[in-house]
């Protein structure tokens, strides 16, 4: 790079953009947080399952968007999250305490876990993972104070349901708010360029000196952690767990995957509205009962193929529209700087969007 | 005396699995692509045969001369329309088109079909078996399913080292855009590989259907993780290794059958896991493609 | 009608600009050489012609038809044959077998298995040999033998002496002389300048992505091709950068 075309331009981390979003998540946070003095309880009970549907989409993202892994295992985490509850409401704690503490012990395990799953790559690791999470379910079933293979129920807990359904409530949008500023501060991280660049060639990233393989177990134990919460969120709201095939069932990574696909891989918007999507779905067609899930398959097929940008990829690329400020703009300062200058930029910008 | 026989019909179980996951590391060598629907692949071929069975009285062998082929043609549009096009979007477009079928299958034959178990009968093959001493004796349908895995693996292996097609195949698994420069066409190829492995893994899957004297919409999740251990334990790019994959694996779970009946999936994953951990590259080390 | 005639070739990776419309022609029997920098655009321009890499505009044209939308295979089929950049033998094939996928095209001529390795000598020992196994100039050797097999009336060759030692570049030149005796087109692309102007009939000097000089080994001072080759450091030196440009963006026909 000549030195006057590293003058005449400026990376623009839209950071103005980025106060505006802190400014607005805020308030929108704030606000769900006072729904339920606003609405009836089963109203906004029913949001609960929208929070935690938009946390699994955004880690499973996280993981297979801008890290390259697909896990089709992340139902271990929301099992062990699940079964934590248990565990350490066994042991005194609250529920409500158990998933926080559960969510770390989940970390551990799957930074842990990662050392397995990371002999794998491509293919091999995806359905490594899924072998994983077999395990943690047969392992799981061993232990019959938890329940064995018939499931469980959360056995001390707080007795007012609506109470119990607030608890429940503010936890998710909790978990749900500390996923989404966890994903936006990791992406403008320097750790986010480390992943987009490991996306777009992980040979080359290694030799940029990226620590491919710490940036890429980073991200694995934070969809672990996120997976794990959302499972505790399932569980509270189910007060327990009705069987362990279920919460450890392949179908959440399906889910997940048609999430992402549908809102759009790759972009913090889509995998939101992917979820309110399946959610809505989920309200109107979940009584088709199997064809629902046949359904789903074949839609993810079709928008991989088809549309693989999903709807927030389509139109962000259509109309420019980012809500969440996480690229770098190269924007050109003094005027009249080189063309060869630019051009160079331009490439260096490119992989940066 | 229980331990030895738990060996013997370990061993065999490996035929099965080798069978299972040659179909895997066709499609995975020539074409990059991880089949995660290979399992379901392998339900629907026993599906195919049971109701071959129940609705024209159709012997399971003879079935097995329409099954293979029906698949083998499935499998080659399959990929001709789905898998191709993927294959150019990006590296987890495969990936996510077949976990999509994965997803499917079971679920429609669910919905078709019920999640009762599908009765293959085999005439008292599952259950005969031949008494090599005491306490140790050798069932004819196991024995039968391992010559055939050795055979087909070995038929594979003259396939490929022999043939131009396999030729082709050998070299697409190398470098398959090089492959185009000399005027193949690789989509035809990668069908022609998508049809031999889905071909293949219905073969394997009315044998897994014969031992278990029928099948259920849910054989497909297990069958495609086992072929896959088989595939990791007996490493990578090796035909043979994979036999010896999945004699590990079967072995491992006839054992563990031993000490628990509810532990031979559990000890079979444990062994999987511990030998990716502490042996990545497998257990034999070969420099044989695919 | 000349055999391969490419007209304003625009080749982009991404947003990025690789080639910026050149046109060059090549006839029968005729050894055309590109020269230039690294990452001057001869590679891609290489991959255009062979169907390796779509352009982004321009066409293509082979024996006076339109190849442009032809794949590479087919391309291959109709004759035109590249050694890519860095041999990308297969590795696991031994090099009979990869001489005989080189014959995937199944186009008949004068080539087979003995004619390449009558032509090829060096091959004669190694056909049972694992290609990966073989020395830099034996890999060069066995790709070019490769692409033969085809029977190309048009054969691109790529960095054909990148990181051989002199000795075995002659020897592959030699054996490139009788090859060329049988009346194909080829394009070369080659990093050494005293060779290239020694066995070029016409050379075309690229720089960053345009075709900036042309002309024969006989016409061309050895001052105008360095400088055409060494462009880019003297437009960003000197004040000459702007004549450099000038050629370049005439973007004519040689």
């Amino acid at each position: 790079m000549s030195p006057e075309a590293a003058d005449a331009v400026r990376v623009d981390r839209y950071r103005r953009r980025m106060t505006v979003t802190q400014i607005v998540g805020a308030a929108i946070i704030v606000a769900l947080a006072f729904a339920p003095y606003v609405f009836e309880p089963a109203v906004t009970s029913s949001w609960i399952k929208l929070f935690y549907l938009i946390t699994l989409a955004t880690v499973w993202n996280l993981l297979a968007g801008y890290a390259g892994m697909v896990s089709v295992g992340q139902q271990a985490y929301i099992g062990l999250g699940a079964y934590g509850i248990f565990v350490f409401n066994d042991l005194g704690l609250d529920p409500y305490s158990s998933a926080l503490v559960a969510s770390v012990a989940i970390g551990i395990i799957a930074f842990a876990l990662s050392f397995v799953a990371f002999r794998l790559r491509g293919g091999y690791f995806a359905i490594g993972t899924w072998v994983i999470a077999e395990a943690v379910r047969q392992i799981v079933v061993r232990f019959d104070s938890l329940g064995a293979g018939r499931g469980r129920s959360i056995s001390d807990y707080t007795s007012d349901p609506v109470m119990r359904n607030l608890f429940t409530y503010w936890l998710a949008l909790g978990i749900l708010a500390a996923t989404l500023i966890a994903t936006l501060f990791l992406l403008r991280s320097r750790m986010g360029i480390a992943l987009q660049s490991i996306r777009d060639n992980e040979v080359a990233a290694r030799a940029l000196g990226i620590h491919v393989a710490r940036t890429k177990r980073i991200v694995f134990v934070i969809a672990g952690i996120g997976a794990g919460l959302a499972g505790s969120v399932i569980c509270l709201q189910a007060i327990g767990v009705q069987s362990p095939s279920q919460i450890f069932s392949v179908s959440y990574s399906a889910f997940m995957v048609f999430m992402v696909l549908i809102g759009g891989i790759g972009t913090i918007e889509g995998p939101i509205i992917g979820a309110v999507i399946y959610y809505v779905m989920d309200l109107y067609f979940s009584q088709m009962g199997l064809w629902y899930l046949v359904v789903l398959g074949a839609l993810a097929i079709a928008v991989t193929l088809f549309f693989p940008r999903g709807i927030w990829g389509a139109l962000s690329a259509r109309y420019n529209l980012a809500v969440f400020p996480i690229g770098h703009r190269v924007v050109a300062v003094a005027p009249g700087a080189g063309v060869r200058g630019e051009r160079r930029m331009a490439m260096a910008a490119g992989t940066g969007k | 005396m229980v331990v030895v026989n738990a060996l013997v019909q370990g061993i065999l179980l490996g035929g099965l699995f080798a069978m299972a996951a040659l179909g895997l590391s066709i499609a995975f060598g020539v074409l990059r692509v991880v089949n995660l629907a290979h399992g379901e692949i392998m339900t629907v071929g026993a599906y195919i045969a049971a109701i071959g069975l129940s609705w024209a009285g159709l012997n399971v062998w003879v079935s097995m001369l329409i099954v293979v082929p029906v698949l083998g043609f499935v499998g080659y549009w399959v990929q001709r329309l789905l898998l191709q096009r993927a294959l150019r979007i990006s590296e987890l477009a495969p990936l996510l088109v077949t976990f999509g079928i994965a997803i499917i299958i079971p679920n429609v034959l669910i919905e078709l079909f019920t999640t009762n178990k599908q009765q293959i009968a085999t005439g008292g093959l599952a259950v005969r078996s031949i008494q090599v001493v005491e306490g140790v004796s050798i069932g004819v349908l196991p024995l039968i399913t391992m010559i055939v895995a050795v055979a087909l693996i070995a038929a594979t292996q003259l396939f490929l080292a022999r043939t131009r097609t396999g030729r082709y195949m050998r070299a697409a698994a190398d470098d398959s855009e090089t492959l185009r420069l000399m005027g193949v066409d690789h989509r035809r190829l990668y069908a022609l590989a998508m049809a031999l492995a889905f071909g293949i893994a219905a073969f394997a899957g009315i044998f897994l259907g014969m031992r278990q004297g029928g099948v259920t919409p849910f054989d497909g999740h297990l069958a495609v993780l086992f072929a896959f251990e088989a595939v990791i334990i007996g490493g990578l790019g090796s035909l043979w290794g994979t036999l010896a994959g999945g004699i590990v694996l079967g072995v491992a779970q006839t054992l563990a059958g031993v000490v628990s009946p509810e532990l031979p999936l559990l000890v079979g994953n444990l062994v999987f896991l511990a030998v990716l951990m502490f042996r990545p590259a497998g257990i034999v080390r070969s420099k044989v493609v695919v | 009608m000349a055999l391969l005639e490419a007209h304003d070739i625009d080749a982009r990776y991404g947003d990025v600009r690789a080639v910026t419309d050149v046109s060059l022609t090549l006839d029968q029997g005729e050894l055309l050489a590109l020269v230039g920098a690294n990452g001057a655009g001869k590679s891609t321009l290489l991959r255009v012609l062979a169907g390796a890499h779509r352009p982004f505009s321009g066409t293509v044209a082979y024996q006076g038809e339109d190849v442009t939308r032809l794949r590479d295979f087919e391309r291959n089929r109709r004759g035109i044959c590249l050694v890519p950049e860095g041999r990308r033998l297969f590795a696991s094939l031994t090099v009979r077998e990869n001489l005989l996928v080189g014959g995937g095209s199944q186009r008949s001529g004068r080539w087979d298995l003995g004619t390449v390795t009558d032509a090829l000598p060096v091959l004669a020992p190694l056909l049972d040999r694992n290609a990966s196994q073989l020395s830099g100039g034996q890999q060069q050797a066995v790709a070019i033998g490769r692409a033969l097999m085809s029977n190309p009336e048009v054969l691109l060759l790529d960095e054909v002496s990148l990181g051989l030692a002199p000795i075995v570049i002659d020897e592959l030149y030699a054996s490139l002389a009788p090859v060329r005796e049988t009346g194909l087109g080829i394009v070369l692309v080659e990093q050494d300048l005293e060779r290239t102007l020694a066995v070029a009939d016409r050379i075309v000097c690229m720089l960053e992505g345009e075709a900036v000089l042309a002309g024969t080994p006989a016409t061309l001072t050895h001052e105008q091709i360095t400088d055409a080759y060494f462009g880019h450091a003297i437009a960003l030196h000197g004040g000459t950068g702007d004549d450099a440009a000038a050629a370049g963006s005439g973007g004519g026909r040689w």
